[in-house]
């Protein structure tokens, strides 16, 4: 079992003939995702990696039946993919795209809230069911199928304990990468409410970091709703006070957002907190 | 992206917001004309950093005469300002405003930022201003008002009206006001602002508004689309390596330790520097090398590095997914032909080509410590550098 995505999921690909959206079809498609369509304005009728590309989603969408679609589109245009995807009827949209300015997003979100569509990311890794479906950027080979679900606001970090976790033998149920921006499409709770519903999912590695208050609304969540256990690291013990630590997201503004306040509230709601990031694959080995 | 104050009310003033009558100068000369130009008895002087706190910090002054105003003037610039917010060191001054000082009757507060809980603009009012918000938060919240505003419609007029009567203004001040709240949010969405702040927001005695101060920061991700604010930017306060690497396209913030930092992705690259902290080292820098960087630019990350007189050892962590491990390794050894290495460098790949990287550092002459997992990292770092 797993959450969102799984063998059968039909997906295209929107930006596919950019550079990285070229690559990262290949590595996808390697690990069996079903990529039936890429699209590329002005590309239609061309082909990557035997995919055919069409001008639009509409048009990909009608020829293929996908219903998730993940977009490698630049900035300046990556609002306007999504809101294209959900108009040609994707109803799972998974947003690569680093570097989106905040106003775009908030009038994406806005217009979303009126439909019943999911957006993960924007400036994520992507999702991933181990053995089943990769959509996204992440390694493939680190993950193994498995019970623990994965949810994080960053890329790299989640590698890391992904690979803690199937060193030791613990596999995943699927992993989710939310996105390092001030506004994401999915948050800590959509995730986590996924995973509790989730009859493959046994326990929940939750990774967030510094600034605004995802992971203390998360602590919330967890400490009325959730029976499974949750295993944390949160990142930025020592960042200094009003920088941006590359992600946009990541920034403690007039001492809110630290990682001391995140601790505690995710403690007060029973997590297990770890404060070294290298004892996650132990800790959960511990915890289930 | 932080804007100058005066760079900032330049803007509101195309807003139709009023500000004082002023200028920029950069000597005591330039601003003792401006003094005469203005006509005035009465003048303020204001430093310009991007840091806040300078009233406290002496950065701002009121002048009643020609010679006060060329005193302080020189007094000031090219002296460094310390504030609650900018370290021990300060900032030097290079530039001042001179204002025609006003008459205040009251200070308001209002500011528009984004709140990530509900994904829309906010606007933030309160009948306290002319001190920290966050001040008033904590000792008197029932004095701050929020306004949500919807990203799609906009700001409606009756938001501005309830803004404008919740800062208990009526008549001829309370249609001021509605329209300056307008204006305001216009300027904070054409701009892509993250915080448009005016604070004091004051009153005169003429039934007048000034923003006697404002604060505006923009979103780097807009950038792409405000040529005229990109214009406007500045490295005077920031340090040589965060200007090299700003300039180079890195992500890097200078820190205060000694153990100089290379990582792949901004979530790995916090974790490092906790990590190193636990083991009881302290980090020189956060720099997240990025996702796709070809090994020229990896190679002025190293250079960045390698070249920090503060750096005392060097710890390498790359978890390889988009970015490869050989593009790493081949970095390195370029950077080190170009500008040397003395110091103890460790080195922890995994992920994407570990072995063919793997194999280039093994194949080089450098004199690297390989560790193995991330906490073997942590640990060799910071014995190698307390040796």
């Amino acid at each position: 079992m797993s959450i969102l995505i799984n063998k059968d999921t039909k997906v295209i690909c929107q930006g596919i003939t950019g550079n990285s959206g070229r690559f990262h079809t290949r590595h996808m498609l390697e690990y069996g995702t079903k990529i039936l369509a890429g699209v590329t304005p002005g590309k239609g009728g061309s082909q990557v990696y035997g995919i055919p590309v069409f001008d639009s989603v509409k048009e990909a969408v009608e020829k293929t039946e996908c219903d998730t679609s993940i977009i490698y589109v630049p900035a300046p245009f990556a609002a306007d993919a999504i809101i294209e995807a959900v108009e040609a009827g994707i109803k799972l949209i998974i947003c690569i795209t680093e570097g989106i300015p905040t106003i775009d997003m908030l009038r994406v979100k806005a217009y979303l809230t009126t439909k019943i569509i999911r957006l993960i990311g924007p400036n994520c890794p992507g999702i991933i069911t181990p053995g089943e479906s990769k959509i996204g950027i992440m390694p493939g080979y680190i993950h193994t199928p498995g019970t623990v679900g994965v949810v994080s606001r960053s890329g790299t970090l989640t590698y890391e304990a992904v690979w803690q976790l199937t060193k030791r033998n613990i596999g995943q149920s699927t992993c989710i990468g939310i996105g390092g921006d001030p506004v994401i499409g999915t948050s800590f709770i959509d995730v986590l409410k996924l995973f509790q519903e989730d009859n493959g999912t046994k326990a929940i590695v939750l990774i967030g970091e510094i600034g605004g208050s995802a992971e203390e609304e998360a602590a919330e969540f967890i400490k009325q709703e959730m029976t499974k256990p949750v295993i944390s690291f949160i990142a930025g013990l020592t960042a200094p006070e009003g920088k941006r630590m590359g992600h946009a997201g990541a920034i403690i503004a007039s001492g809110k957002g630290t990682v001391e306040e995140k601790i505690y509230c995710l403690r007060d709601a029973n997590v297990t907190v770890v404060n070294n990031p290298a004892d996650i694959g132990e800790t959960v080995a511990k915890c289930i | 992206m932080k804007l100058y104050e005066y760079q900032a009310k330049e803007i509101l003033h195309k807003y139709d917001i009023e500000v004082p009558n002023g200028e920029v100068v950069t000597d005591a000369e330039a601003a003792a004309q401006v003094y005469s130009h203005l006509g005035t008895n009465r003048c303020v002087i204001k430093a310009q950093i991007l840091a806040g706190g300078r009233g406290k910090g002496g950065g701002i002054k009121v002048a009643k005469t020609l010679e006060e105003v060329k005193r302080y003037t020189s007094e000031i610039i090219g002296s460094p300002l310390i504030t609650a917010q900018t370290g021990k060191k300060g900032v030097r001054v290079n530039e001042i405003l001179i204002e025609e000082a006003v008459d205040i009757k009251e200070e308001l507060y209002l500011a528009i930022s984004i709140d990530r809980s509900t994904s829309t603009p906010i606007i933030i009012g309160s009948t306290e201003g002319g001190v920290e918000i966050e001040e008033v938060s904590s000792k008197t919240p029932q004095k701050i008002f929020k306004e949500r505003i919807n990203p799609i419609l906009g700001i409606h007029g009756f938001q501005a009206r309830r803004i404008a009567h919740k800062l208990n203004l009526s008549g001829l001040l309370l249609t001021k006001a509605t329209n300056l709240v307008l204006n305001l949010y216009k300027a904070f969405v054409e701009n892509d602002c993250s915080l448009l702040e005016i604070n004091p927001l004051v009153l005169t005695s003429k039934e007048e508004i000034f923003a006697l101060d404002v604060k505006m920061d923009i979103d780097d991700n807009a950038l792409f689309r405000h040529k005229e604010l990109l214009k406007m930017r500045d490295f005077s306060e920031v340090s040589r390596s965060e200007r090299k690497a700003a300039e180079l396209g890195l992500s890097y913030i200078g820190l205060e330790g000694n153990i100089g930092c290379l990582v792949n992705g901004a979530g790995l690259a916090m974790a490092t520097m906790d990590i190193i902290k636990l083991y009881g080292g302290n980090p020189a820098n956060f720099l997240d090398v990025g996702g796709d960087a070809p090994v020229d630019k990896v190679t002025d990350a190293f250079e960045l590095i390698f070249t920090d007189p503060k750096v005392k050892g060097v710890l390498v962590n790359i978890f390889g997914g988009i970015m490869k491990c050989d593009v790493i390794a081949e970095g390195i050894n370029q950077a080190v032909k170009e500008v040397g290495i003395n110091v103890p460098l460790v080195v922890r790949l995994e992920g994407t080509n570990v072995k063919t990287a793997k194999k280039i550092l093994d194949d080089s002459t450098l004199n690297i410590i390989f560790a193995e997992s991330m906490k073997d990292a942590a640990e060799k770092i910071v014995k190698a550098v307390n040796k």
